[in-house]
Formats: C-alpha cells, structure tokens, sequence
C-alpha cells in the first residue's frame, strides 16, 4: 500500500474544509434565489421529519425514562425526590433532548442524504442534472437543508415532550410522585434561556447534519464501494460535529444568562 | 514632456470562426492530480458535422465531451460552443446554454426514481412549460426513439438498449443545436447498437444537428459515414454509388492528444502504424 505525504493530507483536508464551507455558504443563499424548489422541500421535510417520528418519540421516551430512574437514588437520600420532574425537564430542554434527537436524525438522514447524492454521482446523474441545466445544490441540497433544520427543529419539542413523559411515567408507577407535583416541579423551574439554548440547538444541529450529509454524497467517488464509505464518514462526522458545536454553543448560551 | 512609449508591433489573436463552427477547442490542457488528460488538444466541430472520437479507454474523450458542457473546466486553453467561450462563463451562464447543447451519458444517466415521462420531460418541467405542452413534446421525443409504450415505466425496468434510447429522447427534447454522444452503444448486443446508431442517423440527417460521438466501435463510426437516413423508407441506406456528404469525419486520441483529425477516407489511407493497428 502506498502511503500519502502527510503535506498531501494536510492539503487535502484544507481543501474538503473550503468545500465544505463554499456548500454551506451556496445551500444559505440559494434559499433567496430562483428557481425555488418548495415541492422538493416539503417531499424532504416528510421524509426527514415524518419518517423519523417513531425514533424520535422512543428515544425521548427511553431517555426520559432512564433520567428519572438514573436520578431517584440520589435524590431519595437527600430527600429531594419530589424534584424529579425538575431534572428531568431540565436535562431534556437544555441538553438530551436536541443532542439525542440530533444524533438519531443523523444516523437516519445523514446516511440517507449521503447514499442518496453518492448513488446518483457516480450514475453520473448530478452530472446529467447539471447538464440539463439545472443546479443540483439548488434542486438537491438546499430543500434537503431547509427541510432538516425545519423539521429538527420541531422534532426536538416532540422529544422534549416525549421524555417529561417518560419521566413522568417512572416517577408516578414506580417512584410514587404525585402528578401534580411532578409536573409543576419540572414546568416551574425552566427558565427562559433553558428552553431558548434547546430550542437554538436543533437549527445548528439541523444545518450540520443535512450540510455534511450532502457534502459526503456530493464528493462521493469510487463507484458503489465509494458510496458505502461516504454513509459512513457523513454519520460519523455530522455526529461528531454535533457533539464539538454542542460544547460551542452551550458555553455561549450561558453566558447570555 | 513624457517619454515616447515604444510603440509595439502585437496583432491581435484572429477571432475564432464561430458562424460555421459550433465547437472550437483551442489548445485545451487538463490534469486530474499527476494524471495529463489532455495536451494542447486543438480541433473544431462545424455546424452540421457529427465527429466520431475514437481512442483507448483513458485517452481522454469523455473528458472533451464533459468540457464541451463546461461539467470540466480546463486548465488552458479556450473551447468555444456556439459562439461562446464557454472557460469564462459561470456556472450560473452556462445553465442557460445547456438548453442548446443536449448530451447522452455512457450509462444513460437516467434519474433512477423517476419515470420515463418525468425523464425526458426534466427539462421542460424545469422550465415550467404547460403540461399539454410538455405531454406533447414527450410523446414526440418519445416516438422518435420508438419507445412511447415506455413512457410510465421506471428506468430500472427498461434494458440497457432502451435506456440509451431514453438518454437520446431526453438529449433531443428541447432540439438542441449540439449533441455529445458518449459510447452510446458500450455494452450493447450488435443488432440494438445499430437501432442507437440508425436513431443518430437520423437525429444527423433530419434534425442536421452537429454532433461529437465518442465510442470504442470503429464500426459505428463507418458506419455512420458510408449510409444516410431515407425518411421515406424510415431506414438507413448505403451512399455508395450516391453523391451524397453525409458530413462525417473522425478524430482518434492517444494519451490526451488528437493524432487523427479527417475523413473516413483519410483514415482509410493513413500510414501511421498506431492508427493502422487501432483501425485493422
């Protein structure tokens, strides 16, 4: 096996990065440009948010679920039980809630964007698409951009409901809380800026996942083995990314506190 | 007082010929990473013709084909088509001029989740033309490449002949005044290679569209030079004994360069070890 100049990968890695950035920067600006695809939008829109409501709700209910289980020791020793609902909420609007969500829907959609665009560059259909004068990022990146940052965005509240709900579940069957008191304890304590920094996580989130899974499905090269390889490192990176703009994002919400 | 400027005696470069010719390639370069894929390759295409490029496999003519659509662009060099000089021009400006130049990928390049009609409709669609309209025009595409009882099927349940004839039909909808044909008849048994080779026939003869075939058949290439299209007889027939320009040359690449450029006839006489070897 030969092995690559590590200036040849440096140069490389430059290179995906500036990529990368000019597709970013091209899925924004076509939103305002002609043609608009709004069909291709909402087609996108159903298949990522509809299509991923089953493992949105189970994952928010499991982690809710587990939340509660995870915290009633602690807190039973402290007798602080009744503020179960509080951590619950607390660690479902401001953090698990749009980190899971955001995972789940890129190892659906990331893949799928990736697979997709990768299938159709080696057909040679982007090429085809291009030269019957058609913009392929305007026909296929942008309605699959705009359509996951919307449908993130939305995902996310569902699973935030989903997980009090699974908490609450725990709580009432197993830890005997009261209903009422779950529930104002997890409602009560949320503060504005708790649901605003989980409610701006999903847009980013949302524009990193369809942004890297159509960046991998574009550049995708090396026929059906090529395609195989670019599903995987557009999961592996857009979760990654998530996790690094998560630590990003959560210190600079808080400051704005 | 300021110094006299020494005037001097520059002529500017000749404008290319773009009222007869509809490609000109002038000394055009391109490397993809160590790999030359084409050298100082000049040649011209004009209205009307239809070149045969014939060559190794990675001798570099599906890479004229896709810079001819600016889906590459060169390194050096300029390629104008239809006029324009198509290395200057945005993405964005050649989308427009896309409409006049139609292409048929080796593969087909049909979208897979489509139908036939949303296929060779895609342009046209794209362009929000009335549904009659389109409808019209589909069926029209369609007959032409005998397939209008495809038209609600999907790619994926057409053979690899019919494919190629859905590539055609879509290439040919909006009439273009170029068309690319790449290997349009690779992997295909020899009775289909000749209904795809008939069909450019006759998009040559009725249509009098200028044309770049890329293939690895010499045959098809002859055999586009020695018969016509008789609308008449909806057949193609041989010109032998007929004083008939049937407006076919050939081109053959070797490494990224054109050691060829002529008629049938030239090629028939060429000396050339190389090309005698390639063409026996």
């Amino acid at each position: 096996m030969e092995l690559t100049a590590p200036t040849d990968i440096v140069k490389r890695s430059i290179l995906a990065v500036q990529e990368y950035t000019l597709l970013s920067v091209r899925s924004l600006t076509n939103i305002f440009a002609h043609p608009r695809y709004l069909a291709d939008t909402i087609q996108q829109a159903d298949l990522i948010g509809f299509g991923s409501l089953p493992i949105v709700v189970l994952t928010g209910t499991f982690t809710g679920m587990v939340l509660a289980l995870n915290y009633s020791p602690t807190l039973e020793r402290f007798g602080q039980i009744s503020i179960t609902g509080q951590l619950v909420s607390l660690s479902m609007v401001r953090e698990l809630g749009p980190v899971l969500t955001s995972l789940m829907v890129a190892g659906r959609n990331a893949s799928g964007m990736a697979s997709e665009l990768g299938s159709m560059k080696v057909t040679e259909q982007i090429d085809a698409m291009r030269a019957l004068g058609t913009d392929p990022y305007k026909k296929l990146i942008t309605p699959r951009v705009v359509a996951t940052v919307f449908m993130l965005f939305f995902l996310t509240i569902l699973s935030d409901l989903v997980g009090l709900v699974g908490g609450y579940i725990i709580s009432y069957f197993k830890l005997g809380i009261d209903t009422f008191q779950y529930w104002n304890s997890a409602y009560q304590q949320l503060t504005y800026n708790d649901v605003i920094t989980g409610l701006v996580k999903p847009i980013f989130f949302g524009f990193i996942i369809a942004t890297v899974g159509c960046f991998y499905g574009i550049n995708t090269k090396g026929g059906t083995q090529g395609v195989g390889r670019s599903t995987t490192q557009a999961v592996v990176a857009a979760s990654v990314l998530i996790l690094a703009v998560d630590v990003i994002l959560t210190q600079f919400l808080l400051e704005l506190r | 007082m300021s110094p006299s400027v020494p005037q001097l005696d520059i002529q500017p470069a000749p404008k290319p010929d773009t009222v007869h010719k509809a490609i000109i390639f002038e000394d055009v370069s391109l490397q993809f990473e160590d790999m030359q894929v084409l050298n100082q390759v000049s040649f011209e295409l004009k209205r009307g013709e239809t070149k045969v490029m014939l060559g190794v496999a990675g001798s570099g003519k599906s890479t004229i084909l896709k810079l001819c659509l600016g889906l590459e662009r060169p390194d050096s060099g300029h390629i104008y088509v239809l006029g324009h000089d198509i290395t200057t021009m945005t993405e964005e400006e050649l989308f427009d001029l896309r409409s006049q130049v139609g292409i048929v990928f080796q593969e087909s390049a049909l979208f897979d989740s489509l139908t036939v009609r949303e296929n060779v409709a895609f342009r046209l669609m794209e362009e929000h033309l009335p549904e009659k309209e389109v409808e019209a025009r589909v069926r029209e595409a369609l007959r032409f490449v005998e397939l209008e009882h495809t038209v609600d099927m999907f790619p994926s349940s057409l053979s690899g002949g019919m494919r190629r004839r859905v590539g055609i039909a879509r290439a040919i909808i909006t009439h273009p005044e170029i068309l690319l044909y790449d290997s349009p008849t690779g992997g295909l048994d020899p009775i289909t290679s000749t209904t795809i080779i008939e069909l450019i026939m006759k998009q040559r003869d009725v249509a009098k569209t200028s044309a770049l075939l890329v293939s690895h058949r010499l045959q098809d290439g002859f055999m586009l030079a020695s018969h016509y299209y008789d609308s008449n007889t909806n057949s193609m027939k041989s010109i032998e004994g007929r004083p008939r320009d049937v407006h076919t040359s050939f081109m053959i690449l070797r490494d990224g360069k054109i050691i060829f450029d002529g008629t049938a006839l030239e090629l028939g006489h060429i000396e050339d070890p190389y090309i005698k070897e390639y063409i026996s």
